[in-house]
């Protein structure tokens, strides 16, 4: 059981499941009338729920931005008895630094559960609230919101961490003062087994060519 | 880490632990408790810790930051969908007109060369410009002034450009809202230019006494070359390479190598350019004399370029660049295979269709380097880095789109006067500058301030510095131009910068604006 301590587990950030809900439609906040007001809201509030009696442990919220510049997340938890409550889990997180300019505003971003600051468990309803201070855009507003829930402990995968591993297995094994010969063995043999693999690969590497087969006569250029 | 850097780390790993296979592990002073250090310190004394440390310093660099797993690719190119639609449309636009030159012509594409020709043209390698072939039929695929136009009509669909006036109305060409830098972040961020610190290009003048300055820097210049260090070569380059000392610490910012297999690589391009013949050949050929040819520096380089610009059309590792230029390759099909995959290949093999002015991104190289391969691997490192943000429509801070919004910003902010003047005469300060920005002054300033010039590019690995320079040039010359009232006579007294002298331009305009 020692070589197992010549594996790390390297968690694979991302989280390919993701569990089905329903993106309500967007609700917007304003003072005044909104069917007489001229000036554009600057917050709409999202909600995203799940299929009655279904609930979540989240792991990461994602989504798509579209000009929005903050959003905060509010979670509606069912606690032990039962009963459901509103908690903000984020507030304010910025989306784009400079709300009057480009950058950030159509990137594809995630929330996780590490950055929340409460534990995002038993889940039942997701509310985002997106605000715009800037007048320069005429719509804001996120897409493809998806919700990836925790991934069970036997899914994770394992991937050997072998850079680090001379390092850390020094720490845990301390025979007399040397090394533990299994460790450094079984890193010996993954660092040739990669030499193996790239020696293998040389000959599959780049060489340049841009004719197929010798021919490079080419009339006209295409375009879809 | 990206695929690329991975592979690389993986081959040095193999070369570095043949080595210690070879060289160390039977030495007695090897011992199993220590092995881990020793062979540290083997990697470090045979260089090959600094080789693996450049080498990811050059991937850092180049490679964008890892991005959004749920992120596309073409969002790695260019994350606003606008901005790609209108790369598309103007690449379709460049297409149509080489397809159209083709096919007015009668000439195409690409053919294979008959022995005969091949031969001849081996013969003639290295005197190309010697050659005079009729070249009138052919016309450049499209000229920055074409490229100004498309820039100008960018617009964000979403953003609101309401004609009331506001604090924030912007009385440039470019509408659209990039983020910019103003002067008080541009003293933080480059704080080596201050009028406090010692600049190649200002102390090293000859009424300065060379111990002030110049010597002590010269001398550490020497240092940072043998210990091949990238990272301290771009630090020092800021501010500014000895002449001496220049062609190897910009090899080393690049990591630019001359090893026997990059010179292997660039006699295979030569085969490439020997066995078939390009439509953009006579594109550089064209392009070569008409800018580079007649220019007083750099029409003894003539050769050169065509060495390096024919070659570059063939360099398939080119490719790669791709997957961070805004930009997609043309494509084609051989053979008339139409919309079959085997038989679709990319056009010209490198991707990139010169257009006027291009050979103005390697003639200034050519006073640092004089072997052909060398010059080759560093101008293709310093294109896929820097020089393709120049044409192509991006949201890059470094981009053209960026560096020409930061001009118009800059000028607007700090010489309203001036600006508010040219525009009312009908002269756009960007018309104007829009040609010095996209060669990064090639061509229109002396050969050793551009190079000054271009050794703060390379030091903060950025061309923003390119529209600081466009922004004081006007600065500077603000008097003149006040007094005129066309667009010509503006042009006229912005025609020749040939006396200017970059870094106290550049110092004065950071450092000394009032704010």
């Amino acid at each position: 059981h020692l070589s197992r301590y010549a594996k790390r587990s390297t968690r694979v950030g991302l989280s390919v499941n993701t569990v089905p809900c329903t993106v309500k439609p967007t609700v917007t906040l304003q003072i005044g009338d909104a069917e007489t007001d001229s000036s554009r809201p600057g917050v709409y509030v999202i909600d995203v729920t799940l299929p009655i009696g279904q609930t979540v442990n989240i792991q990461e919220i994602s989504f798509k931005n579209y000009y929005t510049a903050y959003v905060s997340v509010r979670l509606l938890r069912r606690d032990g008895e039962g009963a459901a409550k509103w908690t903000t889990c984020l507030r304010n997180h910025c989306l784009m630094p400079s709300p009057h300019t480009e950058e950030g505003s159509q990137d594809y971003c995630s929330v996780y559960r590490q950055q929340m600051l409460i534990e995002p468990d038993n889940v039942t309803s997701v509310r985002l609230i997106l605000r715009q201070p800037s007048s320069a855009w005429l719509n804001f507003s996120v897409e493809d919101i998806k919700i990836h829930p925790c991934l069970n402990e036997d899914s994770e995968w394992d991937i050997p961490d072998w850079l680090s591993d001379l390092t850390q297995v020094d720490q845990l094994c301390d025979l007399q003062g040397l090394p533990d010969p299994q460790t450094v063995s079984s890193s010996i043999q993954q660092m040739w087994a990669l030499t193996e693999v790239m020696q293998t690969n040389q000959t599959t590497a780049s060489i340049g060519r841009f004719d197929v087969d010798g021919c490079y006569d080419i009339n006209l250029l295409s375009f879809t | 880490m990206s695929r690329k850097l991975t592979t690389q780390v993986a081959e040095m790993t193999l070369a570095a632990w043949d080595l210690v296979c070879q060289e160390c592990l039977h030495r007695p002073e090897i011992q199993l408790e220590s092995l881990k250090e020793d062979v540290r310190n083997f990697l470090k004394a045979s260089g090959w810790e600094r080789k693996l440390q450049n080498a990811v310093y050059r991937e850092l660099h180049v490679q964008p930051l890892p991005s959004h797993p749920a992120a596309p690719p073409e969002h790695a190119k260019e994350p606003l969908a606008y901005m790609r639609k209108a790369q598309v449309n103007w690449e379709k636009r460049i297409l149509k007109s080489l397809n159209s030159m083709c096919t007015e012509l009668g000439v195409p594409l690409a053919r294979k060369r008959p022995a005969v020709e091949q031969k001849e043209l081996t013969n003639k390698w290295n005197e190309m410009g010697t050659d005079e072939p009729d070249l009138s039929r052919f016309r450049p695929v499209y000229a920055p002034k074409d490229f100004l136009e498309v820039l100008i009509s960018l617009r964000n669909p979403n953003h609101d450009s309401s004609e009331e006036a506001s604090a924030k109305s912007h009385w440039g060409l470019i509408q659209v809202p990039l983020h910019d830098r103003d002067i008080p972040q541009m003293r933080e961020a480059y704080s080596e230019l201050s009028l406090t610190t010692g600049q190649l290009g200002i102390d090293d003048h000859t009424h300065v006494p060379p111990d002030l300055f110049e010597s002590e820097h010269t001398r550490i210049g020497k240092k940072v070359v043998n210990e091949q260090d990238s990272a301290a070569a771009q630090q020092y380059s800021r501010q500014g390479c000895p002449t001496g000392l220049r062609a190897d610490l910009w090899a080393l910012i690049l990591n630019s190598t001359n090893e026997p297999e990059d010179v292997m690589h660039y006699e295979q391009l030569k085969a490439g350019v020997i066995h078939h013949d390009l439509l953009v050949d006579n594109l550089i050929y064209k392009d070569v004399k008409l800018t580079a040819s007649n220019d007083d520096y750099y029409f003894v380089f003539e050769d050169f370029l065509y060495q390096v610009l024919l070659c570059f059309s063939r360099d398939t590792a080119v490719l790669e660049h791709f997957s961070y230029n805004s930009a997609t390759p043309p494509k084609s099909y051989i053979q008339g295979k139409v919309g079959v995959e085997e038989f679709a290949v990319v056009y010209p093999p490198n991707g990139v269709i010169p257009f006027h002015g291009f050979s103005m991104y390697v003639a200034p190289l050519c006073f640092l380097y004089n072997e052909p391969s060398k010059l080759y691997s560093v101008f293709r490192e310093m294109y896929v880095r820097y020089f393709f943000r120049l044409h192509s429509v991006s949201s890059s801070t470094s981009g053209i789109v960026s560096l020409c919004l930061q001009f118009e910003r800059l000028l607007q902010t700090h010489l309203p006067q001036l600006f508010y003047h040219l525009r009312e005469i009908g002269a756009q300060p960007l018309r104007i500058a829009f040609k010095w920005m996209v060669r990064a002054f090639s061509g229109y300033l002396s050969t050793d301030q551009l190079l000054l010039l271009w050794d703060r590019i390379l030091g903060y690995d950025s061309l923003e510095i390119v529209a600081v320079l466009a922004a004081a040039v006007f600065a500077f010359r603000a008097e003149n131009l006040m007094e005129v009232t066309s667009l010509t006579s503006a042009e006229a007294v912005l025609a020749d910068l040939s006396t200017l002298k970059v870094m106290p331009l550049i110092q004065i305009f950071l450092f000394a604006t009032v704010i």
